[in-house]
């Protein structure tokens, strides 16, 4: 068994295979993605799967709009079959605060060249005609949004990773991380010790631990997040809607089932993720309050997830101060899907051509050292 | 053709297919084909997708890692949770008013109490 790559990557959510994939495209031989249990078992796999290009930060902005260009695209150039969907996204308002927040968003991404605008409840109705509308002030709407299966978009990339000769490795644990001149040894837990120039971590809601193996400080927390699904229906609406103020996104997927999540800001830092009934009920009201029409619809499943949360709701990206060719890809905040295609890109340029495309300086992890106030991005749920 | 999840119309074809991909859980192919994604939560195929991975990868079942049980049990509707939801939520808000009164009456006391000290 091969064990020395040209480059290792931690983690097999959406951001390592889709980094080995722009790595071998890019032209990059010998790549090892290690996993710890199998492909999407983290974060990824238990996402909403929801794709926004509207943002409250700038960096944020930017990334979406280029990530969202190359998934209208993924399907083709990956060969495979992701459940891409372009129904887009409808954001609630519930106060004049809240619109006037919305309103600075707009302007921004508006200048960024996304089609984004303000709409009235009567628009809003005509959008998602479950909505009531007399809960809202007004919505922005987005129709290049959408959603995607998380699941067939890892396995696409994996897929497509692998065509290009990259090596996946699952069910293997990285126990420790050593550096000495200028090669990484990665230790893992089936016994194995692989060797690499440059390593990756993309480990999502355990980036802190391995950053820890190198003692570098990755500042990267992971939150549960639960989230559920009803029983499938005929088609109720488009959409993603989201709603800042109630605390709640959902979607209806492809095969017709409602998926819904929520924000709980009581919830303590850890990687517990079990259900509770507590979700259950909460999610209900906040659901049942904005879509009185749908009480009858059952739910199948409840589930729940990782965020992986920084300080400012923005990704570390790039590479670090304290050890030369270890770069970050993690504390997407719970939106490492939808920046994926676009970050893994640009990273892939970081690393081989020393310059990426658009600049991804801002999100170097070097802007939490020392600091305790943040420029916090508005937009998450 | 024999169909494996019911709920999903998924075929013993699509999950081998799934196998052939890379996928060695019972959870990695419900999350590919969605077998034990409907209704049923894989009550009916969740075995059955055992016994093909076993099969196809010559592993008996036992060893083949277990997929995540999660509630709800059977479908409920929002309607009857929030039935419930409901009376929790009426009870507390009830308790929340008794504290505040008493709150309240003992506020008052205290206020009399100190004014009746004033005046002795």
């Amino acid at each position: 068994m091969k064990t020395s790559f040209d480059a290792i990557i931690i983690g097999g959510g959406i951001l390592g295979v889709s980094t080995a994939y722009e790595l071998a495209k890019a032209g990059m031989k010998n790549i090892c993605v290690i996993e710890r249990r199998y492909l999407a078992s983290g974060s990824t796999g238990r996402c909403g799967g929801g794709f926004r290009q509207q943002w409250s930060t700038e960096a944020n902005t930017r990334l979406a709009i280029r990530s969202v260009r190359r998934l209208e695209h993924i399907e083709e150039e990956l060969g495979y079959k992701t459940e891409f969907f372009q129904g887009g996204y409808l954001i609630l308002s519930h106060s004049a605060e809240e619109t006037a927040q919305f309103e600075k968003n707009v302007a921004m991404q508006r200048r960024l060249g996304l089609d984004v605008k303000i709409v009235d409840r009567a628009d809003a109705k005509k959008i998602n005609p479950y909505l009531d509308v007399n809960q809202i002030e007004c919505a922005t709407w987005c129709p290049t949004d959408g959603h995607i299966s998380p699941f067939l978009l890892t396995q696409a990339y994996a897929n497509a990773a692998r065509r290009l000769g990259a090596e996946i490795h699952l069910w293997t644990n990285v126990t420790g991380l050593m550096k000495k001149s200028n090669v990484f040894f990665v230790m893992t837990d089936k016994g194995i010790t692989y060797e690499t120039p440059i390593l990756f971590n993309c480990a999502g809601s355990f980036s802190r631990t391995i950053g820890q193996m190198l003692n570098v400080e990755i500042p990267v927390d992971p939150y549960r997040h639960e989230i559920l699904v009803t029983e499938p229906v005929e088609k109720l609406w488009n959409p993603m809607i989201i709603d800042f103020g109630i605390g709640l996104y959902a979607r209806q997927e492809h095969s017709g089932g409602v998926v819904m999540g929520m924000g709980d800001p009581n919830e303590p830092v850890g990687t517990f993720v079990g259900s509770s009934m507590h979700f259950m009920f909460e999610m209900s009201r906040r659901f049942t309050l904005l879509f009185p029409k749908l009480g009858n619809l059952r739910i199948v499943r409840q589930w729940a997830g990782l965020y992986e949360m920084t300080a400012d709701a923005q990704p570390v990206l790039g590479p670090v101060d304290e050890v030369e060719n270890f770069y970050q890809a993690n504390g997407f905040s719970g939106h490492g899907l939808m920046l994926a295609p676009a970050v893994s890109e640009l990273l892939a340029e970081q690393v081989l051509k020393g310059k990426p495309s658009l600049p991804i300086d801002d999100l170097h992890v070097r802007r939490f050292r020392g600091k305790k106030e943040f420029h916090r991005e508005k937009s998450v749920v | 053709m024999k169909i494996v999840c019911r709920c999903q119309d998924i075929t013993e074809e699509e999950v081998i297919a799934a196998i052939r991909q890379g996928a060695t859980t019972i959870d990695e192919i419900k999350r590919l084909v969605r077998a034990g994604m409907g209704p049923c939560q894989g009550r009916t195929c969740r075995r059955l997708v055992a016994q093909i991975i076993s099969r196809e990868l010559k592993k008996p079942v036992g060893e083949i890692y277990p997929p995540t049980f999660r509630p709800p049990n059977r479908p409920v509707p929002f309607k009857l949770i929030m039935a419930e939801y409901g009376e929790q939520l009426e009870a507390e808000k009830k308790a929340a008013e008794k504290a505040a009164e008493k709150a309240a009456k003992k506020a008052v006391t205290k206020k009399s109490a100190a004014k009746g000290g004033k005046k002795a």
